[in-house]
Parts: C-alpha cells; structure tokens; sequence
C-alpha cells in the first residue's frame, strides 16, 4: 500500500481566495442595483466595460509572466478591483475614461508589483487617482439622480459612453460639490436650497450609501474581514464632522450625517479600505489605519480641492501601513510583563 | 466556581469524535512481534540490556534508562528478543532508529512487581525512581520523562498540580476513554503526583464536549478526601496546549521560553497519571496505552489498549482498514499529527491516536494561492503572533525579523493555515524557518568556538613568547648585575674567554 506523506495540519476551513472574491462582488450587488436605480445603467456600462478590459488584461499580463493565467483570473481578484474601480466612475463617462482607469487600476496598481497580495497600493484607487488627475472634468460630472432628471435608456446610455459628446445637461455638481462651493448659506439653508440636497446625504445617496451598508454588513457576518477598520473610519469621519459643523454655519463643514451618507463614504468603509493586502495587518493597525482614513477624508472634503476624498485618503495610508504594522505587534504570549 | 479566561483565537473545526466511539475499548489481539523503538520520549535512548535470543518475560526491563533525560524500555509481554537493530519508526520524516524486536509467545507470562502501597510515607525521590524505573514518559505527544517533571527542586515550590484531560484535537477520543474507564485510577494517580510535587491544590481540566468523562472523573474525585477540584470549559482548538490551558484555567500565562514550573506549575495528561499510579501502586511499567483507531477508511473505528509495539498495520487491519489510492496515515490529530510514511512501524508511548481518512472525509490541501494579508491567521493564533508576516519572513529568510515577531513562541497548532484562504502550508513555512535558525545557531556557536580556540592559541603563543622574552632579559639582567658587581665587563669578558679557546685550539693539534 502506497502511503501519502504531507504536513500537518491534515484539514482545512472551508474559506478560499475565490469565496471571498464571490462574497464581496455580491456585496456590491445591493450598491450596484440602487445606483441604477437612480442615475440610470451607466454604471452597469461602466462594470461590463471595465469588467471585460480587466480579465483581458490580467490574463494578458499574467500569460506573458508565464504564469497559468486561467487559475489567475479564476480566483475573482482583478473582477474586484475593477468593479470598485468601475463603482467610483461617474456613470456615462467615455468609454476610454473607462478602459484607462481599468488599464492602469490591473497593470500598473496590481501586475506591476507582481500581482495578487503583492501591491502595496490599492489597485482600484491607483486607477481612480491617476484619472482623476489627468482628467478632472470627466470626473467630476456626475449623473444626476432620477427625479431630477429622466434617467436615460440603455441605447441612450450606450450612445453617450462610446459617442461622447460635451458634457451635457445631465450630469451636474453631487451633493459634496455643492457644500464644498457654498459661500453664503447655512447649512440648513443650503440643505433646503437645492433639490438635489434632500434628506441627510442629498438625493439618491443617501440610499446608495445605505444599500453599500447592507453590503457590507453581510461580510462583516460572513468573516470576510473584521469590524475594526470600516468601524473607525466611520467613527473619525462622524467626529470630525462634529467637531467642524459649528452647529451649521456657511463655513461649516457639514453635519455627521451628511458626511457619513453621501458620497463614497460606506463604499470605502466596507469595500476600499478593507482591502486586506494594502491595509495594516493587526486588529489595532487596522483601528489607526481605518481611523486616520477618516479624519483624512474629511480634512481632503472639507480643505482640499476634491470634491471627494477617499482615494487620496486610502493612498496615503497604504503608504503609512507598514509603518502602522510596526508598531502596532500584538503581545504575543508568555511575552507580557506580570501575570495576574 | 473557578474563572475560565479566554484565550486568543482559537479554531472549531468538525470534532467527529463521536466516531471512535470513545469510553468503551475493542480488545485486538496480540501481534506475532511487538517493535520495541529505543527512543519513544524525549531525551537520550535508552541503552540494551538483552541479547538477541534471549527469553524474556513480561515486564523484564528491555533497555534501561541512559542518564536523567531518559527511561527503561520494558517487554509489554513474554517471548523471545528476535533482533536489535534499525527498524522504521513513526517519525515526522520517516526515520529509522533502533529497535527491540520482541517475537510474542502468547504464554503472556509476567515478572513479579513490586509496589508502594503506602506512598504517603514515601520520600517524593523514592517515588520519582520508581516512576522513572517503570518507563513513564509524557502521554500527551511530547514523550517528556515524568521523574524529571516531578523533581522541579527547591528553588520552584509549585502551588498547582494541573492534569490536562483537555484533548481539543479532533477525532482522538484517547484520554476521554481513560477518563470514562479508569477515573479511580486517574485520581489516585493524580494525589500520588500532588504528593510528590507537594502541590497546593490540584485541579484537572476537562473541555466541556466530554461530559461522561466530566462525570465519572467527578464521581472518583468525591470518593475521596484530597480537594481535587475537576473544570470544564468550553470547547476550542487549541485549548489543550499546555499554555493555552494554563490560561485558560488560572488567567496565567507560561513565560515565553519558559516552562510551567516558572509560575508554579505542573502539567501532566491523564494517561500520564494514570501511568503513575500503575507504577507506584503495583509497581508495573509502562507497557500498554490507549490508542484511538479513526477515519472514514475504517469499517470498525475505537480505541483499543495496545502493547506498545504493535506494528500499526496490525491495528488497522484489525478494524477494517480499506485503502485509498493514496491512503494517509496520521499518528496524532488531523491538526498537529505526522503522517506516517510506513505501517510497519510501531504504536509508542506517544501514539494516541491513528487516524485513516478518506479523501472526501479530510479534502487534500488545495494548491496554494498567494497571501492577501487577510489576516485570519492572526485572529486564529492563539499565541497572537502574526502568522502572516512571519510567513512573508520566513519565505525572505529573514531571521532578524522572525525573532522580531517571535517565530520561537509559535506552538505549530496549525490553527493559521486552517483558516487560511489561500491554503499555504504555513505552519511547514515555520518549521522550516526554526530549522534554518536552529542551524544557523550552530553554525554560529561551531564559529564561536574555531574562534574562540584560535584565539586561546595566539594568546598562549604570545604568552610564551612573552615567558622567553623574560626569562632572556632577567638572564640578562643577572649576567649585568654580575658584571657591575664583579667590575667585568661581560662582552669584554666573553671575547677574552673566546681568544683563549681559540688559543687552546691552535695549541691542541
């Protein structure tokens, strides 16, 4: 009888690369379908589109790596990246806008540095960034919400991302554009002021913000990752936004609530900053990381020049995580000082 | 009510215990030959003291005990020493090592023994050499000597006696079928051992999945006097590490590179005590032990008392082992044991458990995929390391850094790659690493001690040359002092006496 020699430990928990990869793209679902819902099925363009020049392009790359790039695209990871890079995309924006960001997001944030769990960098931010420096204006035209607007049809859609024309009458400031150019309102004033402004977080994000919550949390139960990160980059946000409201002036820097529910603020909570392999390792690195994200990201909202913050924010901190790490060890046991 | 701490991470895998059915023990039958390995504890073999050809009986000392780090090999039955000589062992690397071959008889005929009824009069060394002489090692795995445990000396007073019936592995059911069975035994084992160790209190943990177990060890400990107090707690792998208990039951933890005495206290296995009782009671050795017989490719799965030595072909063909195409042998659990590479080699004082899965019972590890700093394994460790940085140091070689993140405090519990998404073998990337550093170790003292002997040379060299050096100036001096005190010039002196050796020669022929 031949027997099989291997090591320790002979069992295995169920998890694997590609379930993880599966549970956070259908965590994107909730997000994706509200999205549509309210500015119409650009973004689905935009998934479909960056979706396919992704797999083409991690299986290119890896192919001439001479690796099996079958077993590297079937683990889910470059869909990932490029469905929360393709997330972040204004909807309707050109086509190429797309195929650039997506290029850049796998090549030069993901394959460059030797590919999955070798990037120091968040891959889908890196293609944001480098987009939404070299083409601010397509940027930041965003889609206005239904209601406001008709939402387009799926020929019309298709039409406006690969015939793009001027920037049209559709798309117009997101409600963080909007606090970020007030100079004389209050802020219940302004709140008021505009349609787009109703509610906590403006119109149709705050229930984005909410569907990519739901999202979230259901990973969060399903141990995809831990609670520290999401929970401290949301508290430093909602502090920070106390701390700068001044009970609404026109200089205020907007309330908690406006801050935690509009914008990218529950997408990069559960979906951006949780990316395990740029983030810090230990539970307590992960506070300080999600943490300092945060009061990032409000600095960058409330200072800076970008109506949105949250890809500067993670860039600078996947900077910082090693350094995080390396102070942040975990007391091993039998190394802490007195025993009780 | 005693407090149970919490340890960190900690894993809960599928128990399938219920599969050996333990608390009950399927006799087997004794094999033609028992292999008796030299070495089965930790510490030097023990040395030979029969010839091949010779008749022994059961129980008659086979080998004795080579120093204070090592115990006697004992004939589990009576018959005839057929060889002595290199046999395949059950070894993580599938070694060799020398062993007694013992061609059974089935006359299982025994030497008288002689206990120590009144153990309580008794010296604790006295009862430590008995317990030596009986051949008990650690019954848990690591195969420690016993007597070695008990003599903490003086300057350690231990406070707490801990008999850990935790057995938090999956599927081994061998210690909760010695609890069901010989929880008398146990207790007095472990009241022998308090005495010994003169221990404060005594306290023996059981994991709360065994409550039979629970039940029968509490029944035997209020038949008698001494305050042994029995703990459950709940179920966790790895909550039967020795540290890990050691938290778990008194909030301590064992200092790192320490061991428990440094806090006061003594861990031992059931089976050890058990062991210990045997041997002081009645004066037996250590010959047989319960082994767990496992796994879906088993029609008949139990726990068995087997002489140690029984090829573990011989048990497995017992109870029905049928075959994979590529059939895995585990000795120990399906987390920390090794898989065993030939079923000729033979049960041990430290085999507790044997474990024949099917493939669809235990999958065979997936092909690993790269690390993405999910960080499971570090919410899994239950010695809080960072199980994924040390693997991206070890795979970088980089010793500095596994030192820096305490790759030595690692217990190899396996419970990091077991939750790994990626399925990379890490606990074999730690292994390797210790091994590197272990030789690195080395090779470092090795280069230590050329130094140091090279240098204790150039010293000794310079030292003599300084010693000739002295010597010659205080000639010199002397022969000065001399001429100052004579009024002779010494140089002058040497060329008058040369001139008229000269002379003299000139004038011999």
């Amino acid at each position: 009888m031949s027997l099989l020699r291997v090591t320790s430990p002979h069992t295995a928990g169920r998890q694997n690369v590609y379930s993880v990869m599966r549970d956070v793209l259908l965590a994107t679902v909730p997000g994706i379908l509200v999205m549509t819902w309210f500015f119409g099925p650009g973004t689905l363009i935009n998934l479909v589109l960056g979706g396919s020049v992704a797999l083409a392009a991690e299986y290119g790359v890896v192919a001439l790596r001479g690796r099996n790039p079958k077993t590297a695209i079937a683990d889910l990871s470059v869909l990932v990246t490029s469905t929360l890079l393709c997330i972040a995309l204004p909807p309707y924006a050109p086509w190429w806008l797309i195929v650039i960001g997506v290029l850049t997001a796998v090549l030069l944030g993901k394959q460059v540095f030797g590919g999955l769990g070798y990037n120091p960098f968040n891959p889908a931010m890196v293609g944001y960034v480098v987009l939404l420096i070299s083409f601010p204006i397509q940027m930041s035209s965003w889609a206005l919400p239904r209601d406001l607007t008709a939402t387009p049809g799926l020929g019309e859609a298709l039409q406006r991302v690969f015939l793009p024309s001027s920037i049209d009458a559709m798309t117009g400031a997101t409600p963080l554009d909007l606090l970020r150019q007030n100079t004389g309102l209050l802020f219940d004033d302004l709140m008021m002021s505009r349609p787009e402004l109703v509610g906590w977080g403006g119109l149709g994000w705050v229930e984005v913000n909410l569907a990519f919550l739901l999202g979230g949390l259901w990973l969060l139960y399903r141990k995809v990752f831990t609670w520290h990160a999401p929970l401290a980059m949301l508290a430093a946000l909602g502090l920070c936004a106390l701390m700068g409201f001044d009970g609404g002036s026109s200089d205020s820097g907007g309330s908690a609530l406006f801050h935690l529910f509009s914008g990218a603020s529950m997408f990069a909570a559960f979906f951006i900053i949780t990316d395990p392999v740029s983030s810090a390792v230990s539970n307590r690195g992960r506070l300080i990381f999600g943490a300092l994200i945060g009061v990032l990201v409000y600095l960058i909202r409330t200072l800076g020049n970008y109506p949105d913050a949250v890809a500067f924010a993670v860039l600078i901190l996947n900077f910082c995580a090693p350094f995080i790490d390396h102070y942040t060890q975990p007391t091993v046991y039998g190394t802490r000082k007195t025993n009780p | 009510m005693r407090v149970i701490h919490d340890i960190h991470g900690g894993i809960h895998p599928p128990e399938r215990k219920a599969l050996s059915r333990p608390g009950k023990l399927q006799p087997l039958g004794l094999p033609p030959r028992l292999v008796l390995p030299l070495s089965q504890h930790l510490g030097g073999p023990a040395r030979p003291v029969v010839n091949v050809g010779e008749s022994v009986q059961g129980g008659q000392v086979l080998a004795e005990a080579s120093g204070v780090m090592s115990v006697p090999v004992h004939a589990p039955t009576s018959g005839t020493v057929r060889a002595i000589e290199r046999r395949p062992i059950a070894h993580a690397s599938g070694l060799e090592d020398i062993c007694i071959e013992l061609e059974t008889d089935g006359q299982d005929q025994w030497v008288p023994f002689e206990g120590i009824p009144h153990w309580r009069d008794c010296e604790p060394a006295v009862l430590a050499e008995q317990v030596r002489n009986a051949g008990v090692a650690g019954m848990g795995g690591a195969g420690f000597p016993t007597a070695v445990k008990l003599t903490p000396g003086q300057q350690r007073p231990i406070e707490l006696l801990l008999i850990n019936g935790t057995e938090c592995e999956p599927y081994i059911t061998a210690d909760d079928t010695l609890m069901q069975l010989y929880a008398d035994r146990l207790i007095e084992g472990t009241s022998i051992l308090a005495h010994m160790l003169d221990a404060d209190s005594i306290l023996i943990g059981i994991e709360d999945n065994k409550p039979e177990a629970i039940a029968c060890v509490r029944a035997a400990a209020n038949q008698i006097d001494a305050p042994i107090e029995v703990a459950s707690f709940p179920t966790k792998y790895p909550s039967g590490g020795e540290k890990q208990v050691i938290e778990i039951l008194t909030g301590m933890q064992v200092p790192s590179g320490g061991i428990p005495a440094d806090i006061g206290i003594v861990c031992l296995n059931p089976g050890t005590a058990v062991a210990v009782q045997q041997a002081v009671i009645e004066g037996k050795p250590l010959t047989h032990r319960i082994v767990t017989l496992t796994g879906e490719a088993l029609s008949q799965p139990c726990n068995t008392l087997a002489c140690l030595g029984t090829p573990i072909g011989h048990l497995l063909q017992a109870v029905g082992l049928a075959p994979e195409r590529q059939q895995r042998v585990i000795h120990g659990g399906p987390m920390m044991g090794f898989a065993v590479s030939n079923l000729d080699a033979p049960v041990t004082k430290i085999t507790n458990c044997l474990l024949a899965p099917t493939e669809s019972e235990l999958p065979l590890p997936e092909e690993p995929q790269p690390c993405i700093r999910c960080g499971h394994c570090a919410e899994a460790c239950p010695a809080s390391l960072l199980p994924q940085q040390l693997y991206w140091y070890a795979r970088a070689k980089d010793q500095e850094q596994l030192a820096a993140h305490r790759l030595f405090d690692c217990i190899e519990c396996g419970a990091c790659a077991y939750v790994c998404p990626s399925h990379i073998p890490l606990v074999q990337y730690y292994r390797a690493a210790k091994g590197q550093i272990r030789d690195s170790e080395q090779e470092r003292k090795r280069s230590d001690n050329s130094r140091g002997r090279f240098e204790a040379r150039e010293q000794r060299l310079e030292e003599e040359a300084a010693a000739r050096e002295a010597k010659r100036a205080a000639r010199k001096a002397a022969a000065q002092q001399q001429a100052e005190s004579d009024g002779v010039d010494p140089v002058q002196a040497a060329i008058e006496r040369a001139k008229a050796k000269k002379a003299q020669q000139d004038a011999a022929p």
